[in-house]
């Protein structure tokens, strides 16, 4: 249907830019994590297993790695509580305003991520918004010292901003349930509760395996959240590779550790693209 | 091929079971009341003052064009929609105040809306499941069903690795499980081929007589209603035009309207002046009140050359058309003046370009004027 220069000028360049600016550097990281670094810190270009062998001996990267997975399943856990409700009440009941009410949950995804962030630190902190308000209200007598630089804080901020990225594949999969499927169960006899475990739900269940992934993924490698906000007890594993990377001066060490998240995340990618298949009947 | 004693699964009360065809319904008593239903969408009126009795075992058709307001009235029944004004009753229990789950009442949706997820037997037990009706029974029950309509062999697939036909059969053993009162048909047949179809229309016609459920089907196809049905109710524009047997609504049709939709006819608009019709060049004595008349007169009650016979209304006129239908054509015949007749004929003959037609005074029905509406 197409010459084959026209084939060429179209896919030649996003091919060259997946190899220059995404195959060479994972090939480089993939060599790095086999090298090491001499005392008079330098590179040395010597394969040995070394750096996976500390990340396994030293509870410091092991710990904040599991950790991290913890935080990212917590954060995947109440996106998709808060996201489907949403989702639902959208898709179902919102009537003329389903399109004002998807645009609010569209609309702070413009918002510089930098700023949301920010923006629980000045609620959160002990002179925050939410410290003031209960102690004006006599709540408590003085600031509530867990609420910033905690774990809290950081699930807080990421179930925030991750949200809507679970919201959105939930919404499209209960949009795509023809609605004659719900009336035909409550012809059937099914009450509405019924109707919901039995045929909503499970149609939705792509939707909400696409969500839970969002969350996890991007959670997992986030750096930013836990830096503002995370203080000493909320470092998450990308903060340990991006100190590695930079003041550490530990590339192969940080390389390592990086390839670890990979691995965790293509296998999870992968297997959640096999669920969905699963369970998806168009 | 929906054959034998399904009665003795789905039927409550085989004593309904033989409801000949074609019988007026009724004498029986009414097993569904529609008392002067009205429904709106906003301004949009869909559905004005619509009284109706489904009786027990009955055939019920509700024929009508696209946007008459036939499949909203189907959704009032099944309780999808909500009537503006007006009242259901299913015996001495008022319906409209149920949700869609409480009544008895099961439907077969226009595209089988089968459940993607589920297998074929899990479909069709669905509704027993929910109910949480025995194991055993539930699996005894779907057994029967799926035999019934000889899906059997397909019990395990998932409705998308059946055809069309297939999904069509498993709907409505997953609504007949239930063994509802009434079960309600939205234009089933419509997304199947026309030799399908036509099959399917006898199979579902002498299910429905074997099981005795009241059946409420809803199609925009004349022929369809007029052979399956006991009766016919022909919506308009949301207004009930007749509701009369097949053959009663062909032979005297109430409304300009209904005798145009139902078949071929001749409108033949004339006035009644003492005791004699006139219509364009034609006339003939008649027992009419004075004052402006509208007949219907269908084209195989017109012959073509002269009878003889006393009593006729007979002309002279030039073929314009002649349409072949296989065993019969159609003719087109100008007269004198503006009149132009249709006149069924046997095939084979081939008439000359001037032809005399006659017909009987008789055969021309009064019918109502059907003003526009909107």
């Amino acid at each position: 249907m197409f010459s084959r220069g026209y084939k060429t000028v179209v896919t030649v360049p996003p091919l060259a830019w997946v190899a220059v600016f995404l195959l060479v550097p994972y090939l480089l990281m993939f060599c790095y994590s086999f090298w090491s670094v001499s005392s008079s810190q330098t590179i040395v270009h010597s394969w040995n297993l070394n750096n996976y062998q500390e990340l396994l001996a030293k509870p410091v990267y092991w710990e904040t790695l599991l950790r991290s997975m913890w935080i990212a399943a917590r954060v995947m856990l109440f996106s998709l509580l808060l996201g489907y409700p949403l989702a639902y009440l959208l898709s179902f009941y919102a009537g003329v305003r389903k399109d004002l009410l998807y645009q609010m949950v569209i609309i702070p995804l413009w918002v510089s991520y930098l700023v949301r962030a920010y923006a629980w630190k000045t609620i959160l902190g002990a002179d925050g918004v939410l410290n003031t308000s209960l102690q004006y209200l006599h709540l408590t007598s003085h600031p509530m010292d867990f609420l910033l630089y905690s774990p809290f804080a950081v699930v807080l901020t990421l179930t925030h901003i991750y949200t809507p990225f679970t919201f959105l594949p939930i919404y499209a999969a209960l949009e795509h349930i023809p609605r004659n499927l719900i009336e035909a169960s409550h012809d059937l006899g099914a009450s509405p509760s019924q109707t919901f475990w039995k045929v909503i739900f499970p149609l939705s269940i792509p939707g909400v395996l696409a969500g839970a992934t969002f969350a996890f993924v991007l959670s997992l490698g986030d750096f930013l959240a836990p830096l503002l906000l995370g203080g000493p007890s909320g470092i998450m594993i990308s903060n340990v590779v991006v100190s590695l990377f930079g003041a550490a001066y530990n590339w192969p060490l940080g390389a390592a550790i990086s390839l670890c998240m990979l691995v965790i995340v293509v296998s999870l990618l992968f297997f959640s693209e096999k669920l969905e298949k699963k369970w998806s009947f168009s | 091929m929906l054959r034998n004693d399904f009665s003795t699964m789905i039927s409550p009360t085989t004593s309904d079971a033989k409801v000949a065809a074609g019988a007026v319904s009724t004498a029986k008593p009414a097993l569904l009341a529609i008392r002067n239903v009205a429904k709106s969408f906003g301004r949009n009126v869909v559905l004005r003052d619509i009284s109706l009795e489904i009786a027990e075992g009955e055939f019920l058709t509700i024929l009508g064009e696209s946007g008459s307001g036939k499949t909203t009235l189907l959704r009032i029944i099944a309780g999808f929609e909500r009537a503006t004004s007006g009242e259901l009753w299913m015996g001495t229990e008022r319906l409209d105040a149920q949700p869609p789950y409480r009544r008895r009442v099961n439907t077969v949706f226009q595209h089988y809306a089968l459940f993607p997820h589920l297998t074929v037997e899990e479909n069709v037990g669905y509704g027993l499941r929910v109910a949480k009706r025995p194991e055993a029974e539930i699996t005894q029950r779907v057994v029967e069903a799926l035999a019934k309509v000889k899906m059997t062999e397909h019990a395990k697939k998932k409705p998308s690795k059946i055809s069309g036909g297939q999904q069509q059969r498993v709907a409505l053993a997953r609504a007949l499980v239930n063994r509802p009162r009434l079960l309600l048909l939205d234009e089933p047949l419509s997304a199947l081929d026309a030799n399908l179809r036509r099959q399917m229309q006898v199979e579902l016609k002498s299910l429905q007589r074997e099981v005795g459920i009241a059946f409420v089907f809803v199609t925009h196809d004349q022929e369809e209603a007029m052979v399956m049905s006991d009766r016919i109710a022909l919506l308009r524009s949301g207004e009930l035009e007749q509701v009369a047997t097949p053959r009663e609504i062909y032979s005297r049709p109430a409304t300009a309207y209904v005798a145009q939709f139902i078949g071929h006819t001749n409108l033949l608009r004339g006035a009644v002046r003492d005791g004699v019709v006139r219509c364009e060049t034609l006339s003939w004595s008649s027992t009419l009140p004075d004052g402006p008349v509208l007949f219907s007169l269908r084209p195989e009650q017109i012959r073509l050359g002269s009878s003889g016979a006393s009593g006729m209304v007979r002309t002279r006129g030039r073929i314009l058309h002649q349409a072949f239908h296989g065993a019969t054509e159609l003719i087109r015949v100008q007269c004198a003046g503006d009149l132009v007749l249709t006149v069924r004929t046997t095939s084979g003959s081939a008439p000359q370009n001037e032809v005399e037609v006659e017909f009987s005074p008789s055969d021309a029905v009064v019918v109502r004027e059907s003003p526009e509406r909107n």
